[in-house]
């Protein structure tokens, strides 16, 4: 609904009410549609010319290899993948991609960039609204600074194209998510990736009881977590009724509560919920808490002891979103092993390499290459690189309900591309080009195409090589 | 009868597998010292020490062959910079982490090797990743001075330490001046005074060491150019006056002082990089080793002339801090070319826990060799960052980091390329001893590799 038709539906709404007393009871005003997107993406994507890449080895993201494999993009998506028989469009800027490889671009579902941007100062420190536990009114889009920095190291170094941007992990609910592309742009509504549901951060375990037990408040203790969370959500129940009766039977519009209109959305399906929970029981107890409520959690970010659960992550849809090899930097992460995304991948489930951190993000494709080759050591079978590319791309595109338009190389999605320079699972490769909706966002032999944040103009180090 | 038994302990504890001569053939065997691979060497061990790594060695006729056909050999990879084995959980697990003391009276005289714990799991993870040494250091807390570091092995036994009180650790820059009370002008000022307290008690008291000469040494003399730093210099000064340290941690500055005690210095801007230079003109007898230097590549000249070794993090590219606004991955190939004594570590970057990340971190120096603009190492210099060149900036290149003669036998065979991270230590000696690789983590795997429930619970599980 435009905002023009919300505005003609209050005027409607107040000319009835204001003939009330003088007619006779009647039927009630009809209802008010909330508008429930206030700061539209004004994302435009750059302009792009046709573009082939020819005798590349390709993975398509969604577990296939083309070797001696072709590529086309024009008019922002992909045309076609093939072999070297693929027909070429006229006009088409051919690229030589002998030796190198061709991947959708890298998607990092969980990434506080912007939101912890750097400098890493306490002025620029939104990543957290820790002052209550309880605070899904805040909405991450509200804190991204899209000068940081660290984008451009993700997109040049990383090959990421589109990132999830979470609030942080201090509150059982921290507020909703923000889907971006990864292009430079003047706001966060200008990175805004069009349409891409809005997603809720949840966390579970020991910072939120770390937080607000040092500050002598509930939760204290992880039983704590779990009561404050249900008596959230049995508050968001009531506020849903309450809508649903008012769209159902209009009348008087119910007050608006902003916190109440995320769980509400998350109850309806259409924000998902993206549950930070390192350890196996306490992902049951997420998971059971979900179904009491009757929503679905779409992932369980940084869970180490996914691979003791991984049954439990498939039967219920659920991603395991993962590192590598992160472990031990507090008690709930003591239990990670170097398999774990090899055996999430394993059990069936849909497994996730994220990153949480400015560095990583940089490398992610490293990250999936330890991870790939811990599980083929211990003899998972069936897994090969272009297996393990779901794990940074079709994977995170369906977490972020994004995978109708990008996460693979398929005609008619964007084209969101990486040509890397070697092997990306080689620790020796990088990007060397990296499309974008068919822009060429870097090419790392034109020094013109070496993005420099606001932050960084004027200041040594301007336009280096990073 | 329990005299025998005692025996024979002693015997298996006197007797250690270190005396084992071993001899590894047909591996991709590559020094430390800055060459590349050579395939088909041979490396010779005896008595925990290398006897010889090269092409046409001769097997000895006692030795234990280990064939390495595909595989590679190398040194252990020795951490640069490191708080391994203070802490096995860094979070909220009181009792686990011993990196720092915010509520004690002492700074420069805390030494890490009372805490250092051999059974810790970041010992057992990195060691089953082929770290085989690490210089560890703890955490400033509210002094500018954290304490004195050693270099530990992470051998699977209770003897964890290879030179204790190997250095002394001190903070000088955003750290530095939030510890000296929030600037880095009253930290430089509590550098000059600390040495000066060490300086006076050298001076009043028994020489802490007998090795050398009681006579006042030219070279522990600060030469005072800015007449605004003497106020408290001078023959008549007495200790009594004005102390701001503790007298442990004044004992514990006077071997820094006279050079007998490495000084680590964390700094990461060029101009605080500069100020350490100039302390090294200041202290002539300071054995500086600068650590950090993130903006390293914009003095890197200087830094060359002034000899002194940097230890570096690999792949600072972001302004995460005011201090590093100029980092780059370029960082290390730069102060390379330049002809900085550079080496890598893990600085304020997972130190207690991830120091297997270094090869990893080495590859990628070595991936941008191919980005253009970029300044990345070579394969061997990658390897040199992680092995010899860190135990040459702290003196100890002649004992370890590298498989030249004589050194220590920390030797480690990979599955294929240790640079890059898909592959695994497969095999670790330590001082020639053969190590055990399974950690807590292998033995998770062990017990959840396989789900479907069975007859007895998990906890019976393997």
């Amino acid at each position: 609904m435009s905002v023009r038709l919300i505005w003609g539906a209050a005027a409607a709404a107040l000319a009835l009410s204001g003939c009330a007393a003088l007619e006779p009871p009647k039927k009630n005003a009809p209802a008010i549609h909330v508008n429930e997107d206030p700061f539209p993406s004004t994302y435009v994507a750059y302009p792009g010319v046709p573009t082939a890449i020819r005798n590349a080895t390709i993975f398509d993201g969604e577990g296939g290899q083309i070797n001696n494999g072709t590529v086309v993009l024009a008019d922002g998506v992909v045309q076609a993948v093939g072999g070297p028989e693929l027909p070429i469009p006229a006009g088409a800027l051919v690229i030589d991609g002998t030796g190198k490889f061709v991947t959708p671009g890298i998607i990092d579902v969980h990434s506080h960039l912007g939101d912890y941007p750097s400098p890493g100062v306490e002025s620029q420190s939104d990543g957290n609204e820790a002052t209550s536990p309880v605070r899904p009114e805040v909405w991450a889009e509200h804190s991204v600074w899209p000068h940081d920095p660290g984008f451009s190291r993700a997109l040049i170094n990383g090959g990421v194209t589109t990132l999830q941007i979470l609030p942080g992990s201090a509150n059982l609910f921290g507020g909703r998510s923000v889907t971006l592309k990864n292009v430079p742009a003047r706001t966060a509504q200008g990175m805004k990736f069009p349409g891409a549901p809005y997603g809720l951060k949840m966390a579970c375990g020991e910072n939120p009881k770390r937080v607000y037990g040092s500050k002598g408040q509930m939760p204290q203790t992880r039983m704590g977590n779990i009561a404050l969370a249900r008596e959230t959500w049995i508050k968001a129940q009531a506020y849903k009724r309450k809508w649903d009766e008012y769209y159902k039977n209009g009348g008087d519009m119910p007050e608006r509560d902003l916190a109440m209109d995320t769980l509400k959305g998350v109850l309806e399906g259409k924000i998902l919920v993206h549950n930070h929970c390192y350890r196996a029981d306490e992902m049951a107890n997420m998971i059971d808490m979900s179904k009491e409520f009757g929503y679905h959690i779409t992932a369980f970010h940084h869970a180490v002891e996914a691979y003791k659960v991984a049954d439990l992550l498939r039967d219920n849809n659920i991603c395991g979103v993962m590192w590598a090899d992160w472990y031990g930097f507090k008690m709930e992460a003591y239990d990670a092993i170097k398999e774990n995304i090899p055996l999430v991948h394993n059990a069936g489930a849909c497994a996730i390499v994220h990153s949480d951190d400015p560095n990583y993000i940089q490398r992610l494709n490293q990250e999936a290459a330890k991870a790939l080759a811990d599980g083929q050591r211990v003899g998972i079978p069936n897994l090969s690189e272009a297996v393990a590319w779901q794990w940074l791309a079709s994977n995170p595109a369906k977490a972020l309900g994004i995978f109708d338009r990008t996460g693979s190389l398929k005609p008619g999605k964007m084209a969101d591309v990486v040509l890397w320079n070697d092997d990306p699972f080689s620790v020796y490769a990088r990007p060397e080009r990296v499309w974008i909706d068919g822009a060429e966002m870097y090419d790392a032999n034109d020094p013109k195409k070496r993005p420099v944040s606001d932050f960084e103009l004027g200041q040594p180090g301007e336009g280096d090589v990073k | 009868m329990i005299r025998a038994m005692l025996a024979a302990l002693l015997v298996t504890v006197a007797a250690p597998a270190a005396a084992e001569t071993i001899a590894i053939i047909n591996g991709t065997v590559a020094i430390g010292n800055g060459s590349g691979p050579v395939e088909g060497a041979t490396v010779v061990v005896r008595d925990g020490r290398i006897v010889a790594a090269e092409q046409g060695v001769r097997v000895p006729a006692d030795a234990r062959v280990i064939d390495a056909s595909g595989k590679w050999v190398t040194p252990g990879i020795v951490a640069g910079f490191s708080r391994l084995g203070l802490a096995d959980v860094d979070l909220g697990a009181g009792g686990a982490d011993d990196t720092s003391a915010r509520n004690g009276p002492f700074s420069a005289a805390i030494d890490v090797v009372p805490a250092i714990n051999p059974n810790y799991q970041p010992i057992a993870v990195n060691r089953a990743d082929g770290v085989t040494r690490a210089l560890v250091a703890p955490s400033s807390a509210k002094s500018i001075f954290a304490g004195q570091g050693a270099v530990i092995d992470t051998g699977a036994d209770m003897d964890p330490i290879t030179k204790a009180r190997a250095f002394q650790f001190v903070e000088l820059g955003e750290t530095g001046a939030n510890d000296a009370g929030g600037s880095r002008a009253s930290a430089h000022l509590l550098f000059r005074n600390a040495l000066r307290e060490a300086r006076e008690l050298a001076r009043y008291s028994p020489p802490v060491s007998s090795g050398r000469s009681t006579q006042p040494d030219a070279r522990e003399q600060p030469t005072v150019r800015n007449p605004n730093e003497s106020r408290l210099y001078g023959a008549d000064a007495r200790r009594s006056e004005d102390v701001l340290l503790t007298r442990f941690d004044a004992a514990a500055l006077v071997p820094v002082l006279q050079g007998r005690q490495h000084l680590l210095v964390h700094v990461e801007r060029a101009s605080d990089i500069l100020q350490v230079i100039d302390l090294g003109r200041e202290f002539p007898a300071l054995r500086i080793v600068i650590v950090g230097a993130s903006e390293g590549w914009m003095v890197a000249p200087e830094i060359a002339r002034s000899g002194i070794p940097v230890i570096a993090s690999a792949l600072n590219d972001l302004p995460a801090s005011f201090e590093q606004i100029a980092s780059t991955q370029s960082n290390i190939g730069r102060m390379q070319a330049a002809g900085v004594k550079v080496s890598m570590g893990m600085i304020d970057d997972n130190d207690s826990r991830q120091e297997f990340n270094e090869r990893q971190y080495a590859g990628n120096l070595v991936a941008l060799t191919k980005v253009p603009g970029a300044t990345g190492v070579s394969w061997g210099e990658a390897l040199r960052l992680i092995t010899s060149a860190p135990a040459e900036a702290i003196g100890l290149g002649h004992d370890i980091g590298s498989l030249q003669a004589g050194r220590r036998a920390d030797v480690v065979i990979w599955s294929g390329d240790p640079l890059d991270p898909r592959s695994a230590a497969e095999q670790v000696l330590i001082d020639g001893v053969q190590q055990p690789l399974q950690t807590h983590q292998t033995r998770l795997l062990d017990r959840y590799r396989f789900l479907p429930r069975r007859d007895l619970p998990e906890a019976y599980r393997h």
